[in-house]
Formats: C-alpha cells, structure tokens, sequence
C-alpha cells in the first residue's frame, strides 16, 4: 500500500467508518486501544522487576534497547490474577503525555481483532461501580452486539506510572 | 547556481565563540603599557576572522561591530596605538557584546542594539581619539561615468615578470572583451630573438581599443590584479572623438574603490558604482536566509580532533576484515576449524571493546573549556571586591565527557566565587596576618581511576568553624550541645538551607547554596568535599565519573536478578562472617569490619524481592562507599565484571529510587544498577527509623 | 576537473569555500594553515591556490612566498582572500607573488565566477 492509499484509509477511516481499534480480551471483556497507538504485539517473557513499584508494574524489558515497563492489566485493574498461559501478549504501546511520550506494555489475557468504531455509535461509559474507573474509558463501542470498552491509555498508563507503591491503595478511584 | 550558505552558520557560531574565549583569555594576559605582539596578532586573528566570517555569512552587525575593534587593534599591532587599561576593558566589554550578539543571532533573538550601539561607539570614540583614523581614506571616489564616453583606448604592457604571479594577458583580454567589443593589437617589437627567448617572461604588449558602455570603474578593474605587473594606459574615448583623452594614473584608484565599497556597506559613502551593488544584494540575500533558518538553541555539536576520527576508522577496518573472516568460516564451517572460530571472536571481542573506547573518546573533552572562563571572573570578581587575587590553574588538558563537563560548569562557577568572596581576604587583612597581599586560587584536575578530580583551592581565611556551628544551631540544623568533629562542621555548609554569607552580596549570594551544589554534583554521580584550615585556606574536591554513558560494573546476583553495581564505589568484598553480625535494636543489622560498624543494605528488604537465601553466612558482602559513607551490601553471589552501557529509566518509566539507571546485558535482558549513595543514604534512614522506634518502644 | 587548494583557518570560510568548489565540480583539498597548505602543496600538484591570509603559525604571504620558489608552482594562479581592511595586504601579497584576490566578505556565486575566470 502507498502512502497515498494510506493516507485515504486514514481519512476515511475518521469520517465515516470512525477509527480502527485493537481489541484484547481481560477476565471476559473486550477492551479496546486505538490501532495507530500499538507498536507491537509480542508474547510474554521474562522480564526484570523494579523494585518499590507497584505490583501491576511487573517490571522492564528491552526492546531494541530502549527500556520499556510492562504492565499487567489485570492487576491494574484488581480483577483476579491468572497464570500466564499460551494466549497472554504483551501489547506494546505509544502513551503520550505532557512531557512527550512513553513507550509501554501492557499484558492482557489474548488480543482479538480489529474493529473500526465510529465515533458517532460510541457511548459515554456509565459508572461500572467496582470493577475499573470510568476515567480510564473513553467510551463503549458496539460491534456485532458485542460491547467493547475502549480505554483512554494516555490517561490509563501514564497515572500508572506516576504512582507510587503507597498509593497503590486508591488506582480504583 | 545557488548555494544555501546558512548551512555552514553552526560551524561559523561554534568557532566564533571559540575565537571569542581565545581573544578573552589573551585579553586577560595584556599588560597595558607594553604591546604582547604575539598576544595582539592572536586577537587581531580572531576578531579578523569573526568579521569576515559573519560579512560572508551576511551578518552585518557583528561585520560592522568586529570592523571598529579590528581597526583598533590593527592600529595596536603596527604600534600605532599603545595597549592602555582602558583599551584593553573596552576590548574585554566588546568581546562579550559579541559573545551576545551571536547568541542572540544563533537562536533567532533580538539583538540589544541598544548595548551594542553603546560599546561601538565608545570603541569608536577611542579610536578617534588620538590616532589617525582610517575612515577618512575611505571616503573619496572619484568616478565621473559621463556618457558622452563610447569606449576606451587601452595600452596594456605587461612587465617581463607578469607570469611568475600566475596571471595571463590572454585571460585579461578575454575579460575585458566581456565588457564591449575589442580590437586588439598585439605588438611583438619587444619579443627577442627565438635563441633568447626566455618562456617564462612576458615580452608582448597590447593596443586595445574598447567599445560599448563600460565604465571606467570597470575596466580599470579588470586590470586591478595586474596593475603593478604593468604599464596600463587608460584613454577615454568620448563622442566627440579624440578629443579630450583623459588619462589616467591606474595605481591608487583601485585600492580607493575596494576600501569604499564593501568597506561600510551602510554608509551614505556608497557611489552609484555598478560594483557596489552585487555587495548590497549579498547583505540582503543572506539576512534573509539567516532569518528564515533559525537555529533554536544549539544543535550540540562536537569538535572531534582528526587523528580520533582516524583511530576509529582504523578500527572500524580491523572489525571489518574479522568479520569477513568469520564469514568464510561460517560458509564451510567444520569442527576441526573451531580453534579459529575462537580466535576469530576473541579478535571480534578485543576490536569491538577498542572501538567502544574510542566511540567514548570521542565525547571527551579537556576541561580547559570549563576553565577558560574563570581568567575573566577572577579578573572581574577581584576588582569589584577590592582584592588581589592570583589565579593558577593545572591540569587542564584532563579530559571528561562533553555532558559532565557542560553541567559541572555551574557548581564550579559558585565554588569559585565563594572562594573569591568569602574564603580570600582583603589585602589589608591577609597583611595583618602576615600573608602576601594578593590571595591565590589553584583550580586542578587530575583523572584518578575512573574518576575525574578537581579541586578549588584557596589560601584565604578558611571555614569558620565557630559562625558555621552557630548558624547551624540557629537555622535548626544541629542541636545546641551537639558535638561534632571540625570535618563534620565544614559538611554543614552542604546542608540545605545553610548560608553562611554574613552580608549577602552579589558576587556569591545568589539564593544558591552550597546544598544546590552539592545536588547538581551528586546528580552527575559525582560528590564534593570541603578541607579547611583557619587562616591557611581551603580546598573544595570535586569527584566525577568521567562520562555519563557507560561504567565499569560488577554483576552482583541476588535471588533471580542481576543487579550491577558501579565498581567505582566499590572498596572491598568479602565473605561474611557470621561473628561480625551485629543485630541492632529494631532489626537492623551491622557488620563489624576491622573497627567499624557498617550498616547491613539487605536488598531484599529495601528491593522487596524474594531473596534466595537469607542466611548472611551463605552469602557475600559487597562494602561499597556512597557518598563518603560506607556500607555493605548483601548479595547471594559476585557474578562478572564488566563495562556496562547506561540506560534511562525515566525515558519510558520514571525515576526508581535506589536505583541509577538499567543497562542491557550479553544476553538481551535487562538488569538494573544500583544508586550506591541513594542506598546508603537510604540505609542509614532506615537504621535511624529502626533505632528512634526501638528507643520510643 | 582542476584541483583546487583552499586555506582558511576558519572551519566555516573552509566549509563554504569547500562545498562551493565541490559542487562546481572542482577536486578540493584544503588546509587549515600556511604549514598545512606547504606540505600538501608539495604532496600533490594542484591548479590552483585560494588562501586566507591572517592564518596562524604561517600567514599567507608567507605561503606565497614559499610556493612560488617550487618549481610546480612558479606559474600556477594564487588568488587571497582578503578583507577590505587588508589594503597593505593585497600589494604585499602582490610581491609575494599573488595573482589576486577575492574581497571578502565574498559569497558563493562571486567565489566561482573568479576562480572560472582565472582558469579559464
């Protein structure tokens, strides 16, 4: 594909279609990240701890070099821990912040597919009680009468990364 | 065709600057009354190649700035004009106008015109004052292109030498023909006979007869580089035919055209010479192209000497034949070639370990260019103090890495003033103590393992220990009975909040302490240290690792991690002996090693790691110094040693205390290197913790 | 294509002059002083010599002066470049044995169509 055929996709994509999205399975929902975020898809491997972190944050790997923290989602979110099996991957992601931008992964239990979302067929998330803040999810897609929760990484990782082990105790709120 | 001559502006600033530090420094080592030729040639240079440098690169204002102090100069290098104070501050004042100048030209700023106005015209003033000026030669052109003139006869006799200066009649002729038709005779009554002939003079001469619109101006320019290599007749030939012929004496005219025109291109002195313009567009073509490419900040550049550029290529040679040979190897590889296999990486390990020294190299620089800065503070900070000091300085040609040495600059231009305003005294005083009136300041640097050292030394009244302990007490620091060594009173200085500047002035009351200091040198991983002796002096050290890049680590295992430690801070490894433990009240642990007690770093405790063993017996105890403070850290097992690159982990993460930094090993992994200091310091909190809550209980 | 020798001290005069040559499609070497330009000049044989004149260690009248008393460059063009305030300089790079000079400040396109001129 040229870059030209490229470039209409992309537009098209944000007119009509809306935009395409990765989706991950977590505990038996399916999340979403926006495509154009995702640098990479890898399976789980070692990885080196940092110590006085939180627990989501399961440590650093190298990727060509640079050092890249990964995240478990599931802890992120307090949903219960699985062992990692043939179907966990890493998605490695581009967060942007105010001073730039990170590069980090997050584990999720498989990836799925992609979809494209219009931006118009997207709901305002309601309030989940328990289970993950509504801070970190950008909207509810539907997709086949599936509902895919699409996160707002940007905010997701980077307050993952700003807190402190003591603070571990309010990543809900 | 069209050349973008704003792409070679970054290498113009960077050398101009330089230029300006050299003209300081020679400026510094004037003495008014007696002319340093050598020094004034050197500064004369500099300002010389400034000027023409930034006329090229169509910086007018530094040009026409650079013009009024070379001419000054030029004045002081013929022995026209003597070397006074006054000069030589007014020349300090104008190099650093532009120092300002370029600064603000490279990141597209305005310049202070107001300040630059100022000093031009105190130069200017000075320059009128007693000795001829030059301007005035300047100022006469005498060229009447009237239009009643229809061409030009031209006598063209060139001297018998005309060709020893590489010049050609031919080429002349041509030229001139550029300007108009020509009939040319050539006149051969000079040329010897064909045995005498000597090829390599000129023996013919020439009639040309020119027609068109030429100016004067411009043909007599066509002969300008051969007007003293021949004789040249000028006739005009007007309307009227014949009459009238106005000759013309070549020689000095052309110099007064050349003095005029791209002399001041500003000034209302400009004729309406065809030559002039081509000088006007250039001005305005390359502002425009100056402005258009702003050159935010600086690019951070190096200047790498040639003969690194060739070690490495010689080295990057080397890796390339081994690689090659491996190659083959590898195309029919059979075992009994293992042997060579071997050699073969071996010589890859040996050439790649070369070449990473020599890429580092590259980054090194001698920390001259930090020093080079304090001729001018000494000079400026003595005078407004009323001091006399004398500034040594040795090891400057000790090298560190560009970044280290960038931000050491800071902390050791605060050092220095300290010393110059709290630590040297008056002349009146340093007499009454019996000490020579004027005051030394030594900066040195030496390189001691992998540590560069730099030291600010003084011979002024030292710390004063008893206002030290008082300010100390009183900004809560310490407790009133508390008793401390006269070294622990000289580390309070570091102690944040602490100044002990009785008036603060504004030579080293800045509202930065030495605790600022301090944390800008303990960010580089280095530490500073204060000795100090009542009126004998102090000494400021200065510790640095020599580059920010890369580190000579020791793997350490520790459950199924790799952790490395800086070996820099590494003093001794030992295995433990279960007699020295000391449990201390609350659960701490100390290590008696010969006479001291060093507190136990267990980093599964501070890490929060599943440890391997937690039997101290079974493991080894790694006695590392942060800080100036000792401590031993227990690992599980000593793995290799080896250099290790520096990764950040805040590029994607954030900063992890405790830890440095992260590097990547042979085998793809990551593994963290420990923040000795920040362990230590972390340690010591911890024991104190331990102890107040056992205390409490 | 003709060998050009330029000297300059100044790394940025050198680049400019360099990279001007070069893309004209001259051969350029070049030389950080009078010194340098000698022990070039003498390695190789070039058609024509552009050199600064306030150089340290050796100026470039000096450099004239020694290029001309070797033998491949008794006849060869040596064009200064030279500030206007250099007037002294141009008549006594002239005896040094200078076929001419550039007035700097100078830009590209003046550079070239010299040098053109001089070689024809």
């Amino acid at each position: 594909m040229n870059m030209i055929q490229g470039l209409e996709n992309n537009t098209l994509a944000e007119n009509s279609e809306g935009n395409q999205y990765l989706t991950f399975l977590l505990a038996g929902e399916e999340y979403g990240v926006d495509i154009l975020r995702v640098q990479e898809i890898k399976g789980w491997d070692h990885v080196t701890m940092i110590p006085n972190t939180p627990d989501y944050i399961k440590g650093v790997i190298n990727l060509r070099g640079t050092i890249v923290p990964i995240i478990d989602l599931r802890e992120r979110f307090s949903l219960e821990t699985i062992p990692y099996g043939i179907t966990t991957v890493v998605i490695v992601l581009r967060v942007n912040s105010d001073n730039g931008s990170r590069i980090m992964g997050i584990v999720v239990d498989a990836v799925s597919e992609v979809y494209n979302i219009s931006d118009d067929s997207m709901k305002q998330a309601p309030d989940f009680g328990q289970a993950i803040s509504t801070d970190f999810v950008m909207g509810l897609g539907t997709v086949d009468d599936k509902m895919i929760i699409v996160l707002d990484i940007d905010h997701l990782l980077n307050s993952s990364v700003l807190k402190k082990i003591s603070d571990q105790g309010d990543i809900n709120s | 065709m069209s050349i973008d001559i704003s792409q070679f502006l970054d290498t113009f600033y960077e050398e101009s600057f330089e230029g300006l530090d050299t003209m300081e420094t020679e400026l510094l080592g004037l003495n008014p009354g007696e002319a340093d030729v050598e020094s004034i040639n050197t500064i004369f240079r500099a300002a010389h190649s400034i000027k023409g440098g930034s006329g090229t690169f169509g910086l007018m204002n530094v040009a026409d700035f650079t013009h009024v102090l070379e001419t000054l100069l030029d004045e002081m290098r013929d022995g026209r004009r003597d070397v006074t104070q006054l000069a030589v501050d007014l020349m300090l004042a104008s190099v650093d106008v532009l120092r300002e100048m370029l600064t603000a030209l490279r990141s597209s700023e305005e310049v202070d015109v107001v300040r630059v106005t100022e000093i031009h015209d105190q130069l200017e003033t000075l320059l009128k004052g007693d000795a001829p000026s030059v301007e005035d030669v300047a100022v006469e052109t005498p060229v009447k292109a009237s239009p009643s003139i229809v061409g030009w006869n031209v006598s063209f006799k060139p001297l018998s030498h005309l060709f020893k200066t590489g010049n050609d009649p031919v080429r002349i002729i041509k030229e001139l023909s550029e300007l108009g038709s020509i009939k040319a005779n050539v006149d051969l009554s000079a040329v010897p006979e064909f045995d005498l002939l000597d090829p390599e003079e000129c023996c013919l001469s020439w009639q040309i007869e020119l027609s068109g619109g030429a100016t004067e101006e411009q043909v007599r320019d066509v002969f300008a580089w051969v007007d003293e290599d021949c004789e040249l007749i000028i006739d005009a030939i007007t309307s009227e035919t014949i009459l009238e012929p106005e000759t013309l004496k070549v020689v000095p005219v052309p110099d007064a055209r050349d003095e005029a025109v791209p002399l001041e291109p500003e000034t209302p002195v400009i004729t309406p010479v065809a030559e002039t313009k081509p000088v006007k567009v250039v001005a305005k073509k390359s502002v425009a192209v100056a402005a258009k490419n702003p050159h935010a900040a600086e690019s951070g550049s190096i200047r790498v000497g040639i003969d690194k550029i060739d070690a490495l290529i010689n080295m990057v040679g080397e890796l390339v034949i081994t690689q090659s040979m491996l190659n083959q190897l590898g195309e029919d590889f059979t075992m009994d070639k293992v042997q060579r296999l071997q050699e073969g990486l071996d010589e890859l390990e040996q050439h790649t370990r070369e070449l990473q020294e020599n890429v580092m190299q590259i980054r090194m620089l001698p920390i001259s260019f930090s020093f080079n800065r304090f001729p001018r503070l000494v000079h400026d900070l003595s005078s407004k103090l009323n001091k006399k000091i004398e500034l040594k300085m040795s090891g400057e040609n000790t090298e560190l890495d560009k970044t280290v040495m960038e931000k050491i600059g800071d902390p050791l231009v605060h050092l220095v003033r300290n010393s110059l305003d709290h630590g040297i005294e008056l002349p009146e005083e340093r007499v009454e103590k019996g000490k020579p009136e004027t005051g030394v300041l030594h900066l040195n640097a030496y390189h001691q393992g992998g540590n560069i050292v730099i030291e600010i030394n003084d011979d002024g009244a030292g710390l004063n220990i008893d206002r030290i302990r008082e300010k100390a007490i009183e900004k809560g620091i310490i407790g009133e009975n508390d008793s401390l060594s006269d070294e622990k009173v000289h580390e309070l200085i570091f102690a944040p909040g602490f100044s002990t500047a009785e008036v603060v002035s504004d030579v080293s009351g800045r509202g930065v302490g030495m605790d600022v200091v301090k944390r800008n040198i303990r960010d580089l991983g280095g530490i500073v240290e204060v000795k100090s002796k009542k009126d004998v002096g102090s000494t400021f050290t200065i510790r640095l690792p020599l580059t920010l890049a890369i580190l000579d680590g020791q793997l350490v295992r520790l459950g199924d991690e790799t952790y490395i430690i800086p070996l820099v801070s590494i003093i001794e490894s030992l295995q433990i002996k279960a007699g020295n433990v000391n449990s201390i009240a609350g659960g701490a642990e100390l290590y008696k090693l010969r006479e001291e007690y060093l507190p136990i770093i267990r980093l599964h405790d501070v890490f929060e790691i599943t440890p391997v063993n937690t039997e101290l017996i079974n493991g080894l105890l790694v006695v590392v110094e942060g800080d100036g403070k000792q401590a031993g850290i227990f690992v599980d097992d000593l793995l290799g040693q080896q250099q290790v690159v520096i990764k950040s982990l805040e590029t994607n993460y954030r900063k992890v205390d405790g830890v440095s930094g992260a590097t990547i090993l042979g085998d793809g992994t990551v593994a963290l290197i420990l923040d000795v200091a920040g362990l230590v310091a972390l340690s010591r909190e911890r024991v104190k913790i331990l102890r107040n809550q056992a205390a409490v209980a | 294509m003709p060998t050009i020798l330029a000297v300059d001290d100044s790394a940025s005069m050198r680049q400019m002059v360099t990279f001007t040559l070069k893309g004209a499609g001259f051969n350029v070497i070049d030389a950080v002083d009078g010194i340098d330009a000698l022990d070039k000049a003498k390695k190789t044989k070039v058609d024509l010599v552009l050199t600064d004149v306030n150089m340290p260690r050796m100026d470039g009248i000096s450099l004239i002066k020694e290029l001309r008393t070797l033998p491949n460059y008794k006849f060869i063009p040596i064009l200064m470049l030279t500030t206007e305030s250099g007037t002294g300089k141009k008549s006594e790079g002239k005896s040094a044995g200078a076929t001419g000079w550039i007035v700097k400040p100078f830009n590209p396109d003046q550079l070239l169509a010299t040098i053109k001129k001089v070689l024809g």
